[in-house]
């Protein structure tokens, strides 16, 4: 480590290593990956983020990105939304991060205090380990890439000495913190079992429906369940399920889905002939819940109209595609904020996480969650529980709302355009760039290319049931680009002629794995076997820590009418009634996963980089996307 | 002949689907073309098989995607060689001493007059059938027995009525080898899913894709030997003949999920044997199959899961491919992907030099590359990829390979 060090701050600037710094400094854990942190950081504070270097790292928005010691700082970042939510005063950095490493979600249980305490609050007791934030934060930048600096050379120094000790204490700091954390949780408990009634007996009268649907955010929405800082009450109820490290709801547990039944607002019956091996997924009989909701229209006072009205969108598939979800979703949240009033005895940060959480478990009923609007509504709930306390609430509201904005023009719109510069370099004159469906970036880069001229030839892959294929086709045509249309079977047809895939991506995994819609692995091989390279064009905000091997643990089904019968094809009605018949099952998968070896490139905001950069980026981005 | 050019019509429209119907029907036109051939005095095999090749030309050049016709015809010439080589030799048994008047173009005449008949039927048959212990221990014995009891028995047959006999004889045992030859057709099925059991075990996962008889007969034979197993089965787009054998599969109670082109990479990892139907198999253990079985095939290979194509051996076919996916392949109508007048506002053929910017592929056929087949099962057994040739070789004669260059040399 100490033979590393003077050569950090030479390589640092002139590589700009974000993918390849950390694989082999992976033994070395902590202190070398701080000054490949710092050293990024310093690049990209030194040249303009609109350079478009193949990796790039903009500069950190706020000073807090330091604010991590250099223990903590690599690992605890796996998981961000710990850090403000379950670091209580006891809880030190490197004990949180270490629950994160085992995999085991204890995001929830301790946030009482962090409620109490806030953000900053939560890291005083144990901050005496570096400086800390709070001071930075309104410093000026430079300022603060220097300060970052002689951060990490004090980590360093401290490094070697300070590591081993640190680990030697981990265990038993453990203990003591388990025993705290127990005799806390008694406390709070008994508090609780006074404190409950009050709050329950609310003055309004939908608080029971709003309990209860607090309740199955931490069962039911993984990726928000590490997050969900709602009422204390909620928190102790679901604490159960919490401390079941279920990624997601699993829906062949029985009493899980009936409890979650229960409490469900959409009334969705379950198809017939279900696919064995996808018992774990929730398959409904498709447009049998529209009326029924509409009808519960007036009933359904808890849930905001505009989220009612996008939770619509997304149940008939009026609003598909990651991004257009995810600001369609927002853009509701906002409006949600906008008409939000603090009731009485309660505070907004709390009270307003419980809302917003009722309001994804009614959005994830009716369909469930991409992982783009998961990490959208984890940076939702970061910030409202960051918000601070002395705030009134038109300041809060204010806030919030231009934090959604700011979200949605900077993480996506931004993204996308930055996607768009890289995307576009890759395109040279004559090329044959295929397409498979209709992601809507890949689509602004094929109009962008055309607008500065570069003279290529799209082909647009489509499948069945959606044919989304076509309607980007429609498009493109009008544009004026020369196009070919074809279905999935005959990808490997046309992929002699091709030159470049262009794909889109619903997230991309920790591992590598490209999660995307059903087809794209396909699409992706058979380039992959006639040697054609396979750009993955995905903005930053979809990737997600997860990791999955196959297309089956996590998936969505669709409709399997869908399956049955072929649109302008009315010959085709062999399937007719196959409801009846209990040895025939349809299976209409939504997504599916392609092996990171498949993908030769990943066009990010951040730049170009391998599948295998993937950790890297979330590691950097979910730092930032916590202070932001 | 009418039904030649009835049948080349219905060729050239693609009225005949699939390669058992046009092999079965092509194998009774030539039948019907040999009974109707009239035998000249001399020179008879030859006649047949110039008047064979010609409509066999005429017949491949108006489908020539579907292989399964040049095949057959392949067959009758093979059968026609065989047949006119078995006869002569018992021909040349009665006339050992006319021998020379005789037209052997075929037989080694290397042996003179001296040589036997029987050894030259050996010689013959050796010529034609692959080389085996069981033929070269047959072949020693052989010459002594029946020479004797057939000089005794055709003796007398040195006029020229014999010969017409033995050319009477000829057509109709290549009369009777052809109906053979239709019969083998009509049996591929059963004959292939007497195998069934062998490659399926009881709760087997089996992946196929789009619709193939033969497939079906297979996976029907494994169920009425009490195997229980599931079947996935992938549409096929752009026909959808996937779902037209779910039916017929959940009609036989087999449990059956049907799942889109594009889920087939997602399910493969979940499946244990893949079993496909073919178009035609190629010399070099390439196969003609379905659109979208390339895909299938690389990713069964990507997941280790086996790739079993199940085909009649009508669908062999002796030649080798040269980029079969553009030369041996069709392209269909684009209304089975776009509604006709769907994207007429977007077809504006005057603004691009009357280009219409757009174009839609609709092909028939997928290559699936040898290396991606793990097993052929034919009718006579299962196969390795690079063992098609050779069995490639006891069905057709190396002569026959080419069938439209000699026909327009001996024409």
């Amino acid at each position: 480590m100490d033979l590393r060090r003077p050569n950090r701050p030479v390589i640092g600037p002139k590589v700009r290593q974000v993918g390849f710094v950390t694989p082999d400094s992976a033994a070395a854990t902590s202190s070398s990956s701080i000054p490949a942190v710092s050293a990024a950081a310093a690049t990209s504070a030194g040249s303009p983020p609109s350079s478009l270097s193949p990796v790039m790292i903009p500069p950190p928005r706020h000073p807090s990105t330091e604010m991590s010691n250099p223990h903590f700082h690599p690992v605890g970042s796996y998981n961000p939304s710990e850090q403000i939510l379950g670091s209580p005063p006891a809880l030190s950095p490197s004990r949180s991060s270490r629950f994160d490493a085992d995999g085991s979600d204890f995001g929830g249980d301790d946030d009482e205090s962090v409620a109490l305490s806030g953000v900053g609050g939560g890291m005083t007791p144990k901050s005496s380990l570096l400086m800390r934030q709070p001071v930075t934060k309104t410093a000026p930048l430079v300022s603060e890439t220097r300060k970052r600096d002689s951060n990490a050379s004090k980590g360093k120094g401290e490094g070697p000495s300070a590591a081993p000790k640190e680990k030697l204490t981990k265990a038993e700091r453990r203990a003591t913190q388990e025993a705290q954390r127990a005799a806390k949780a008694a406390a709070k408990e008994a508090a609780a079992a006074g404190g409950a009634p009050s709050v329950s007996k609310q003055p309004k009268p939908a608080t029971k429906p709003a309990t209860q649907q607090k309740k199955d955010i931490p069962s039911g929405s993984g990726p928000l369940q590490p997050l969900a800082p709602s009422g204390s009450i909620e928190k102790k109820q679901g604490k159960k399920e919490v401390a079941a490290p279920h990624p997601r709801m699993q829906f062949d547990d029985m009493t899980k889905v009936g409890k979650l039944k229960k409490r469900a607002v959409v009334n969705q019956s379950e198809a017939r002939n279900r696919v064995e091996l996808f018992r774990h997924l929730p398959q409904y009989e498709h447009g049998t819940q529209l009326p029924d909701l509409e009808s519960k229209f007036f009933q359904l006072d808890l849930i905001h109209p505009s989220v009612y009205q996008v939770g619509l969108q997304f149940l008939s598939d009026k609003i598909s595609g990651g991004n257009a979800r995810c600001i369609a979703m927002l853009l509701a949240f906002k409006e949600v904020i906008q008409d939000y009033t603090t009731p009485p005895e309660k505070t907004l940060t709390r009270d307003l996480g419980a809302k917003v959480g009722s309001c994804v478990s009614f959005l994830i009923e009716c369909r469930p969650l991409s992982v783009s609007m998961g990490n959208a509504i984890r940076f939702l709930k970061n910030r409202i529980s960051s918000l601070p306390h002395n705030l009134s609430d038109k300041e809060a509201k204010s806030r919030l709302q231009s934090d959604i904005d700011r979200f949605i023009n900077e993480k996506i719109i931004i993204a996308s355009k930055a996607i768009v510069e890289h995307g576009v370099s890759k395109i040279r004159d004559g090329d044959v760039l295929l397409t498979y469906g209709s992601p809507s970036v890949v689509e602004s880069i094929f109009a962008y290319a055309h607008g500065i001229k570069k003279n290529f030839r799209v082909v647009v892959v489509d499948s069945r049931p959606k044919h989304e294929g076509q309607g980007l086709l429609r498009r493109l045509v009008e544009r004026g680009i020369h196009c070919t249309y074809t279905h999935l079977n005959a990808v490997s047809y046309v992929m002699h002629e091709v030159t470049r895939v262009f794909l889109g991506a619903s997230s991309v995994l920790s591992n590598g794995t490209v999660y995307s819609r059903v087809g794209t692995a396909c699409v992706a091989m058979v380039a992959h076997a006639f040697r054609v390279p396979v750009l993955v064009c995905c903005e930053a905000y979809k990737f997600h820590e997860r990791v999955q091997l196959d297309s089956i643990c996590s998936n969505e089904l669709g409709d399997p009418d869908a399956i049955s019968k072929v649109s302008g094809r009315k010959d085709l009605n062999y399937l007719d009634g196959w409801a009846q018949n209990e040895n025939i099952q349809l299976l209409n998968l939504k997504y599916d996963a392609t092996p990171s070896d498949y993908v030769s490139v990943l066009v990010t905001e951040q730049g170009m980089l391998p599948p295998t950069s993937v950790p890297v980026i979330i590691r950097e981005y979910g730092i930032e996307r916590l202070w932001t | 002949m009418p039904d030649v050019s009835d049948f080349i019509l219905k060729l050239q429209r693609r009225r005949i689907e699939g390669s058992h119907a046009t092999a079965r029907q092509t194998a009774e036109l030539l039948r019907s073309v040999v009974s109707q051939t009239r035998m000249p005095y001399t020179n008879q095999a030859a006649s047949l098989l110039d008047a064979v090749r010609a409509v066999g030309e005429q017949l491949i050049a108006a489908n020539p995607v579907e292989l399964a016709v040049g095949n057959i015809v392949r067959r009758v010439l093979h059968i026609i060689r065989e047949e006119d080589l078995s006869s002569s030799a018992v021909s040349f048994e009665g006339l050992m001493i006319s021998e020379k008047s005789d037209d052997e173009d075929d037989a080694d005449q290397k042996g003179g007059p001296v040589l036997s008949a029987a050894a030259v039927a050996a010689a013959a048959r050796s010529t034609l059938r692959p080389r085996s212990l069981q033929t070269l221990l047959e072949d020693g014995p052989l010459p002594a027995a029946p020479s004797k009891s057939s000089s005794a028995g055709d003796s007398e047959g040195k006029s020229k009525s014999d010969k017409s006999a033995v050319g009477k004889r000829l057509k109709h045992s290549v009369i009777e080898a052809i109906n053979l030859l239709i019969e083998e057709i009509d049996d591929c099925y059963e004959d292939i899913s007497e195998q069934a059991v062998e490659h399926i075990h009881q709760n087997e996962v089996i992946l196929t894709l789009g619709r193939s008889k033969t497939v079906k007969e297979f996976l029907y034979a494994a169920k009425q030997k009490n195997r229980s197993f599931r079947v996935f089965v992938a549409e096929g787009a752009p026909r959808y003949q996937g779902h037209v054998l779910a039916k017929e599969l959940i009609q036989k109670g087999l449990e059956t999920t049907v799942i889109t082109d594009s889920a087939i990479f997602a399910m493969i990892s979940r499946v244990n044997m893949v079993i496909v139907g073919a178009h035609a198999i190629m010399a070099n253990g390439g196969v003609i199959a379905p659109v979208g079985m390339n895909m299938l095939a690389l990713a069964a290979q990507r997941h280790a899961v086996p790739f079993v194509v199940v085909a009649g051996s009508h669908k062999l076919c002796p030649l080798y491919p040269h980029n079969p996916e553009v030369l041996l392949n069709e392209l269909k109508s684009p209304s089975d992907l776009i509604d006709f007048g769907e994207f007429s506002d977007c077809m504006d053929f005057g603004a691009h030099g009357g280009a219409p910017l757009m174009h839609v592929v609709n092909p028939t056929f997928d290559y699936v590359p040898p290396n991606l087949v793990s097993l052929f099962i034919t009718d006579t057994g299962g196969h390795n990829a690079a063992h098609m040739y050779k069995l490639i070789a006891d069905y057709y004669s190396a002569d026959d390979l080419v069938i439209k260059r000699k026909s327009t040399s001996s024409n």
